[in-house]
C-alpha cells in the first residue's frame, strides 16, 4: 500500500520546555485505519495537531500525499479533516450554516447536495436549522464529524472521537467510521479505549511519553505480542502437582481443581500435545474439560508502556 | 488565493452582525440621536461658530468618528477572540488558507461593518443639521482608511486578549479616552497651549481633523499630515500582525 502521511524524525518541545515527541518516524497507509493508542499527556493530540497545521513542529518533517505540511501547507491541508476532541463549536450558528462555513474555509464551492447528504447520513438532517448551543452533547460530536468531512477530505483525524460519549454512540461513531473507509477515506484516530483500536483499527500505534513504541498490524500485534493460556479443568482437586509435570509453567489454581498453563504464540511448539499427554500418564490426575485465553490488546498495552516506564 | 475560504470568514461574519441587526442599526442611530439632542441642541445653542461653521454641524464628522472607531475595535476584536475562546479557532488554523486571507475575512467584515454604520450615522445627522460634504471622495476615503486600520487595531486585541476582561480594557481605558480627548467635540485650537501639544500625540487627532476637513475644509492639522499618520498607523498594525501570524503569538503553540 502506498503511503499517504509520512512523518520523519518529528519532535516537538513546547515553550514550556515539555517535549512532547521524541524524533517520531511513522508511515500511514492509504485506505487504512490506523489507532493511535497512548496514556493521557502521551502525544497524541500533539501529533495529530502538528499534522493538521495548529501546533508547529520543533523539528522533523511531515508530508501528506507528498505535500510538506509547511512549505506545501495549502495542498496538504485541502487532503486533511480533523475532529477535535474538545467539543469546539460555536454557539448561534446553525448546523447548516457550520458546514457550509468549514467547506468554504477548506476551498470548495457550494455544494447542496452533498452536504444535504452528508448530514442525513449523521442523523442530523433534521437538525440543520438549529442553533449549535441547542445540540445534545452527542450531536455536537456529530457536528464536528459533519464539519471535518464538509470538504470531502481523502484523510479524516479523529481525536478521542468516542470520549465521554454514551455506549449507542460509540457503535454509531464506529459504523460511520467503517463507511467511510469503505470509501476509501484514510482514518487516523487516537483513542485511550483498547477496546475501540480492537474493534475497528487495521493497525495500532503505540504512543507513551511522546516516544512512538510501536505500530502493528492489529492482529500481528496480537499474535506477536499476545500470551495465550490455556485452562484445564481436572475431576478431582489435587494439593500438588506430581513431579512429571514440574517442567511446565503451570499455575494450580487454591481450589486444587485449575491448571493455567501459559504459552507463548510466537514459539513454534505450544508444548500442548507433550502437557496433555503428560497429564493422562500421571494416575492423580483426571481431565474434565479445558478452555484458551488470548491476551487483549489492553493487556498488550498496559505491559508495553509499563516495559518502556520500567526502560 | 483561496476565495472560497475569504468569502466563507467574511459572509460568516456579516451574517453574525445581520443576526442581531437590530442592535447593530438601532444603537448607533439613538446614541447619535442623543448627542445631537444634548451636545447640538441643549449645549450646542449656547456655543458659538467654530471656524464658521455651526457646534451641531461641527460635531458631526467627530461623532462619526467616535462609533466608526469603537465599532471597528469591538467587531474585529471580537471577530476572531470568540473562536480563540470556544476552540473553533482550530479550523481556521488547519485550513489551507494564508495568514493574510484570513486577515482579509475578519478585518474586510469588520471594517465593512463599521463603514455602514458611519454611513448610516451620517445619514440620522442630517435629519438633525444640513449636513454639507466638501469632498466626498476624501469623506469616504478617510472613512475607509479609519475603518480598515482600526479593524486591524482590533484583530490585534483580539488575538492578544486571553479572556474577555482584557478585550474590553483596550477599548474602555484607551479608545474612548483617544476618542473624547482627540478633538471629536471641539477644535484643538480651543484648548490651552500646552495641551494643544499634547493632543498632537493623540493619534485621532488626526483621522478626526481629516474627516472633518473632507467637511467643512477646516482643520486642526493639514490634511496631509493627517493622511501619512492614518497610513502610519494602518502599517504599523500590519506589521503587528503580520509578526504574531508569523510567530504564531497566542494561536500556534
Amino acid at each position: 500500500m502506498q503511503s499517504i502521511v509520512s512523518i520523519k524524525n518529528l519532535s516537538k518541545t513546547y515553550e514550556s520546555g515539555h517535549q512532547a515527541l521524541h524524533s517520531v518516524n511513522l508511515d500511514i497507509q492509504s485506505g487504512e485505519i490506523l489507532a493511535l493508542l497512548g496514556p493521557n499527556g502521551a502525544g497524541k493530540t500533539t501529533l495529530i495537531s502538528i499534522i493538521c497545521g495548529i501546533v508547529s513542529p520543533t523539528n522533523g518533517t511531515v508530508k501528506v500525499d507528498g505535500f510538506d505540511i509547511i512549505s506545501d501547507y495549502r495542498k496538504s491541508r485541502e487532503l486533511i479533516g480533523l475532529v477535535p476532541q474538545e467539543l469546539t463549536l460555536g454557539a448561534f450558528d446553525t448546523v447548516w450554516n457550520t458546514i457550509n462555513f468549514s467547506r468554504g474555509l477548506f476551498g470548495k464551492p457550494k455544494d447542496h447536495a452533498y452536504l444535504e447528504q452528508l448530514l442525513k447520513d449523521l442523523s442530523l438532517w433534521d437538525k440543520k436549522s438549529n442553533e449549535l448551543r441547542t445540540l445534545s452533547g452527542g450531536m455536537k460530536r456529530r457536528v464536528l464529524i459533519a464539519k471535518a468531512l464538509s470538504h470531502e477530505p481523502r484523510i479524516l483525524f479523529l481525536d478521542e472521537p468516542t470520549a465521554g460519549v454514551d455506549v449507542e454512540l460509540r457503535k454509531d461513531m464506529w459504523a460511520i467510521v467503517e463507511k467511510l473507509r469503505q470509501s476509501g477515506v484514510t482514518i487516523i484516530l487516537t483513542t485511550h479505549y483498547i477496546e475501540e483500536a480492537e474493534e475497528i483499527a487495521d493497525r495500532v500505534g503505540v504512543i507513551s511519553d511522546g516516544k512512538l513504541l510501536l505500530v502493528e498490524d492489529k492482529h500481528d500485534l496480537m499474535q506477536k505480542l499476545g500470551k495465550k493460556q490455556l485452562i484445564i479443568e481436572l475431576k478431582e482437586p489435587v494439593s500438588e502437582l506430581p513431579e512429571s509435570l514440574a517442567s511446565y509453567d503451570l499455575e494450580l489454581s487454591k481450589e486444587g481443581n485449575l491448571l493455567t498453563y501459559t504459552y507463548d504464540t510466537k514459539g513454534e511448539g505450544t508444548g500442548i500435545t507433550a502437557l496433555l499427554q503428560a497429564i493422562n500418564d500421571a494416575d492423580s490426575l483426571a481431565l474434565k474439560d479445558l478452555q484458551t485465553t488470548q491476551s487483549s490488546l489492553e493487556e498488550i498495552f498496559v505491559n508495553l508502556v509499563h516495559s518502556e516506564d520500567d526502560v | 488565493m483561496n476565495i472560497h475560504a475569504v468569502k466563507a470568514i467574511y459572509k460568516f461574519e456579516m451574517l453574525r452582525a445581520w443576526k442581531t441587526l437590530f442592535q447593530s442599526l438601532a444603537s448607533p442611530v439613538i446614541s447619535t440621536a442623543l448627542y445631537f439632542v444634548v451636545f447640538g441642541s441643549a449645549i450646542g445653542s449656547r456655543i458659538e461658530n467654530i471656524e464658521g461653521v455651526s457646534y451641531g454641524l461641527f460635531i458631526v464628522p467627530g461623532l462619526t468618528m467616535l462609533s466608526v472607531l469603537t465599532q471597528s475595535v469591538a467587531n474585529a476584536s471580537f471577530g476572531i477572540f470568540f473562536p480563540k475562546f470556544t476552540g473553533s479557532i482550530y479550523e481556521v488554523l488547519s485550513a489551507p488558507i494564508s495568514s493574510f486571507e484570513i486577515l482579509i475575512g475578519y478585518v474586510g467584515a469588520a471594517a465593512t461593518k463599521s463603514l455602514l454604520i458611519g454611513l448610516i450615522i451620517l445619514l440620522t445627522a442630517s435629519f438633525f443639521v444640513d449636513l454639507r460634504i466638501a469632498h466626498p471622495v476624501w469623506m469616504i476615503a478617510f472613512l475607509v482608511l479609519t475603518c480598515l486600520s482600526f479593524s486591524l487595531f482590533g484583530f490585534i486585541i483580539g488575538l492578544w486578549a486571553g479572556n474577555f476582561e482584557k478585550l474590553q480594557v483596550i477599548p474602555l481605558l484607551v479608545i474612548t479616552p483617544l476618542v473624547f480627548l482627540g478633538g471629536s467635540f471641539y477644535s484643538v485650537s480651543m484648548l490651552p497651549p500646552f495641551w494643544q501639544t499634547v493632543t498632537l500625540f493623540n493619534p485621532v487627532l488626526y483621522l478626526v481633523s481629516g474627516f472633518r476637513w473632507s467637511f467643512f475644509e477646516v482643520s486642526d492639522v493639514s490634511v496631509g499630515i493627517s493622511l501619512t499618520m492614518i497610513v502610519v498607523f494602518l502599517v504599523t498594525c500590519l506589521g503587528i500582525v503580520s509578526w504574531m501570524f508569523r510567530t504564531g503569538y497566542r494561536l500556534k503553540q
